[in-house]
């Protein structure tokens, strides 16, 4: 059982360095000049690094998930590829964070094995968390992008604090409703036909729609705030079985969300720009506009790795603005096609499939709201990214998770990676141990 | 909690269902959408990148090329006339900023080498770069310049030249020209000109009255649907009270009975009314409508710069089924515009033995490598009149040229047939109004036992006779063509 789900993480991991080396070898065959027995040197570089991983993860997790690292490998993977392809020192800089993430990765597993402890700390990390979320407000180290603050400099170091802080918020809410959970079940009363929870120990929630609307209106960042508060509602929803919770929290944010449209310009701009972007072709509505065009240029089979326009030929004028961050899913729409896209889709689906099956099979109430809450908020991450440049949603600033440029999210989400294989491992572990239960359940 | 987590699966599921559904929708359902947007400069940037293929005359002639400008990414390629306003039309223009028309626009998908989704697959795994191909067109650099350069001495109008057993068109001029080369410069003042429209295609966009052109159509009808002979005469007294007021002959002539070839020669208004009302609207319109009238000519043109040719009330053309003053419409009046192709066309038609072919301007395409990938295949668009019929009405046409109306068209030597026209248009806005301008025709094919060419040629706002001006005109052309073969 141990190895052979450990052998399946090693076997699986190999087609992953395969395609790393394939797509670095399609982008020097692209350019021409050079030639690729340097993709076969990066191929064996991120190899080697995925094997010590894996090394390490035989150690100390051996029953962890086998699947959600190769997973997770391959977005990286092809990240790296697609962020290469636009801009050669941009990859070296994402391949550190990468090899960060993973030492990150490694520490969080190393200190947090028994992670029950985070349950004695959930104040202080949802301290944490909010503060972190402030700290793009914070006058000396805070910083503007687009009209969001999103960003944080402390000397040289610069990064996107939301990455984390939506872990230190998912730890406290698990940890919260495990302990509130019946309480809300309960206590909750019927009023006009609709259930409603408790007030005195639904404060604390309200505090959580209370962040996602001063993250709308202080941070202006639309996409951040949507996504803690669906990763919120889910988690609500899988500790109380109300439903009707999640139709008054959506409510909630729902009329929040349209005062703040109609008061906060920046949010405003960005519904309208949503809802008609034709009206400023050139000016606001350029991006989506131009994610649009780059996706219709794609087809079913996209235009072929490393031929899609980014910048208009001659000029550094970009003509898909933001491509290796906000819009790297219209380049692989682009590049790629249809059926490119569906691939990189169903990458997300089956990490969230992995992550959901931890969660189902975690045997106490904190692991499984914690497993629920990783994955939710990493799947509701990629949806947001993804619906804002398909026009599903406005289009806000957030990473696509391992494959978009940027340390922030990459070293975040490994950390994210490490919480959902340390509950994994521990719930495989432990179903495994009442001897002969091991087929009964139909371990993967 | 495990029910509720398996609802939340779900529920992702659905979610990147609906980002599955709307990346299909912008890639594939509304692609072609998307890239027609004013705001999509796309499409545009990647053709710029390809050398679009070269647009050569009949005999090699470089008529539209691409030059490489920049390098690396910044490659992009311009498109260059060196014949400058010789080819203006038909060849047209394309500029990335400026749009295309014409030619260049109707065969753009094969001077940019653009291919099935398949093909360009098969293309990225070979590596190979999109190439335009080149087209070889059937224009003939002489006779087309001998036309512009008759029409610049005439006046404003065009002339069409096609060969008639292949439909290939060998001349397309028009004047006002405009020099392809000055549109990145110049577009909107050629657009704004409002008196010269050098941008208008005369030949296909010009709707001119055809005067006694439409005669030979109006015989042909009756010829066809039996009505009458070439013998049959009856009398043609001018004036002649048709729909209320008075129909005249030229210098008011009136005629004893006479017969077809008679009254062509001497092209008789009052005859042809007659004849006109004998036929009948329904038999006449069918005639019509074969010679290719009421349809977008089958020209490989884009459509909208093409104009139909008909009986027009505002802006369409009636059917056989709306009142119409039938004799006036029998002699080419009334409300009856047509454009110089589709004269051409009725040439072409009577000088094939009645089988009209459909006028093309291209001849082959060839690829970068010198393969022909496609050549021109004649094609019949219809048969108007029979054998019998063409032939009767080239007797008639012939005595046109020998001893009618038409003598300035006779070529030594070679016996042409044909029919000049002068279609009073006073009071004209376009013509500045004056009260004695004419637009002036001229149209028939040579040599007429063996035709190798079938020629319209029309004159706007001229004081002058279609024999005075035009005639002179198809003799240059057709004696070029003739001479140069």
């Amino acid at each position: 059982m141990r190895s052979s789900a450990r052998n399946r993480e090693l076997v699986a991991l190999v087609p992953v360095a395969l395609l790393l080396t394939a797509g670095f070898a399609a982008v020097f065959a692209q350019e021409g000049s050079r030639l690729g027995n340097l993709s076969a040197i990066y191929g064996a570089y991120f190899f080697a690094v995925c094997l010590a991983t894996h090394i390490y993860l035989r150690i100390r997790l051996p029953n962890a998930d086998p699947y959600l690292f190769p997973l997770m490998a391959l977005l990286t993977a092809f990240g790296l590829v697609m962020v290469y392809r636009i801009d050669e020192s941009l990859a070296r800089d994402q391949a550190n964070w990468f090899v960060l993430g993973l030492v990150l990765f490694a520490l969080t597993i190393q200190f947090l094995r028994d992670y029950e402890v985070l349950e004695r700390f959930r104040y202080t990390i949802a301290a944490i968390g909010l503060l972190l979320l402030l700290a793009p407000r914070l006058p000396g180290i805070g910083q503007q992008v687009n009209g969001a603050y999103l960003g944080v400099k402390l000397g040289p170091l610069q990064f996107q604090p939301a990455e984390f802080s939506k872990i230190a918020i998912v730890i406290f809410l698990a940890s919260y409703l495990r302990e509130h959970r019946e309480v809300l079940i309960v206590g909750a009363r019927r009023v006009l036909g609709v259930t409603l929870p408790p007030l005195k120990h639904f404060g604390p929630m309200l505090v959580v729609w209370g962040a996602s609307m001063f993250m709308l209106v202080f941070i202006r960042d639309l996409g951040s705030s949507l996504m803690f508060f669906a990763a919120f509602l889910a988690l609500l929803y899988v500790a109380t079985g109300r439903f009707s919770f999640v139709v008054i929290g959506m409510a909630m944010f729902v009329v929040g969300a349209w005062f703040f449209a109609s008061t906060v310009p920046h949010v405003h701009d960005r519904v309208e720009i949503w809802l008609h972007p034709y009206n400023d072709p050139t000016g606001n509505g350029y991006q989506i506009l131009q994610s649009i065009f780059a996706q219709a240029d794609g087809g079913l089979f996209g235009k072929g790795f490393g031929q899609g326009l980014i910048t208009i030929p001659g000029t550094n004028a970009a003509l898909l603005p933001a491509a290796q961050t906000d819009t790297i899913y219209s380049l692989i729409v682009n590049e790629l096609g249809l059926f490119g896209a569906c691939g990189v889709i169903l990458i997300y689906l089956l990490i969230a499939a992995r992550g959901f099956k931890i969660a189902l099979i975690a045997g106490d109430g904190f692991s499984k709201l914690l497993a629920t809450g990783l994955t939710a908020v990493f799947s509701i991450q990629a949806f947001v990214i993804i619906g804002g440049v398909t026009r599903v949603i406005p289009l806000t600033g957030v990473t696509l998770p391992f494959v978009s440029y940027g340390g922030s999210s990459i070293v975040a989400n490994f950390v994210l990676l490490a919480l959902l294989l340390l509950i994994s491992d521990r719930a495989r572990r432990e179903a495994v141990e009442p001897a002969g239960r091991e087929l009964a359940l139909g371990m993967t | 909690m495990n029910r509720q987590i398996v609802k939340l699966f779900g529920f992702i599921v659905v979610l990147f269902g609906i980002l599955v559904a709307f990346t299909s929708y912008w890639s594939v359902f509304d692609a072609k959408n998307l890239k027609a947007q004013e705001a999509n400069k796309r499409p545009l940037l990647e053709q710029q990148q390809i050398r679009r293929g070269r647009i050569l005359a009949a005999d090699g002639t470089v008529i539209a090329k691409s030059v490489a400008k920049g390098h690396g990414d910044a490659l992009r390629f311009v498109r260059r006339y060196p014949e400058g306003a010789l080819f203006g039309h038909p060849i047209g223009y394309s500029f990335v900023r400026y749009g295309d028309s014409e030619f260049e626009q109707s065969h753009n998908d094969e001077l940019i080498g653009e291919e099935s989704e398949f093909g360009s697959i098969l293309d990225q795994l070979t590596g190979r770069k999109q190439e335009g191909d080149d087209i070889v067109t059937n224009l003939d650099l002489n006779a087309q310049r001998v036309a512009l350069e008759g029409l610049e001495a005439a006046g404003f109008g065009a002339v069409v030249a096609i060969e008639p057993s292949t439909g290939e068109v060998k001349v397309m001029a028009s004047n006002k020209p405009y020099d392809p080369n000055r549109v990145p410069y110049e577009l909107s003042k050629l657009n704004r000109n409002n008196a010269e429209t050098p941008l208008l295609n005369r030949a296909t966009q010009g709707l001119y009255p055809p005067g006694s052109t439409f005669k030979v159509v109006t015989a042909a009808a009756g010829l066809e649907s039996g009505t009458i002979t070439p013998e049959t005469a009856f009398a043609a007294p001018s004036p002649l009270e048709v729909e209320g007021s008075p129909l005249e002959n030229d210098f008011n002539t009136s005629y004893p009975p006479i017969s077809l070839d008679t009254a062509l020669t001497n092209s008789v208004n009052t005859w042809f009314g007659q004849l006109g009302q004998k036929v009948g609207q329904d038999a006449l319109f069918e005639t019509m409508e074969k010679f290719g009238f009421n349809s977008t000519p089958p020209i490989d043109l884009p459509e909208d710069e093409v104009y139909n040719s008909g009986v027009y009330e505002h802006e369409h053309t009636l059917s056989r089924n709306d009142p119409v003053d039938l004799a006036r419409v029998a002699i080419g009046q009334e409300r009856l515009l047509a454009t110089p192709l589709q004269i051409a066309m009725v040439a072409a038609a009577v000088a094939n033995g009645g089988k009209l072919m459909k006028p093309q301007i291209w001849n082959r395409v060839v690829d970068s490598d010198g393969r022909v990938v496609k050549r021109l295949d004649p094609s019949t668009y219809s048969e108007p009149v029979s054998a019998k019929t063409a032939a009767e009405l080239t007797t008639a046409m012939e005595g046109v040229v020998s001893e009618g109306t038409g003598t300035n068209a006779a070529i030594p030597g070679v016996a042409v047939a044909g029919k000049t026209g002068t279609a009073e248009t006073p009071y004209n806005k376009s013509c500045g109004g004056g009260e004695e301008e004419n637009q002036a025709w001229f149209m028939g094919f040579a040599p007429a036992d063996n035709p190798k060419i079938a020629i319209a040629a029309s004159v706007e706002c001229t004081e002058q006779f279609g024999n005075d001006v035009a005639a002179p005109i198809f003799r240059a052309v057709a004696e070029a063509i003739l001479n140069g073969e």
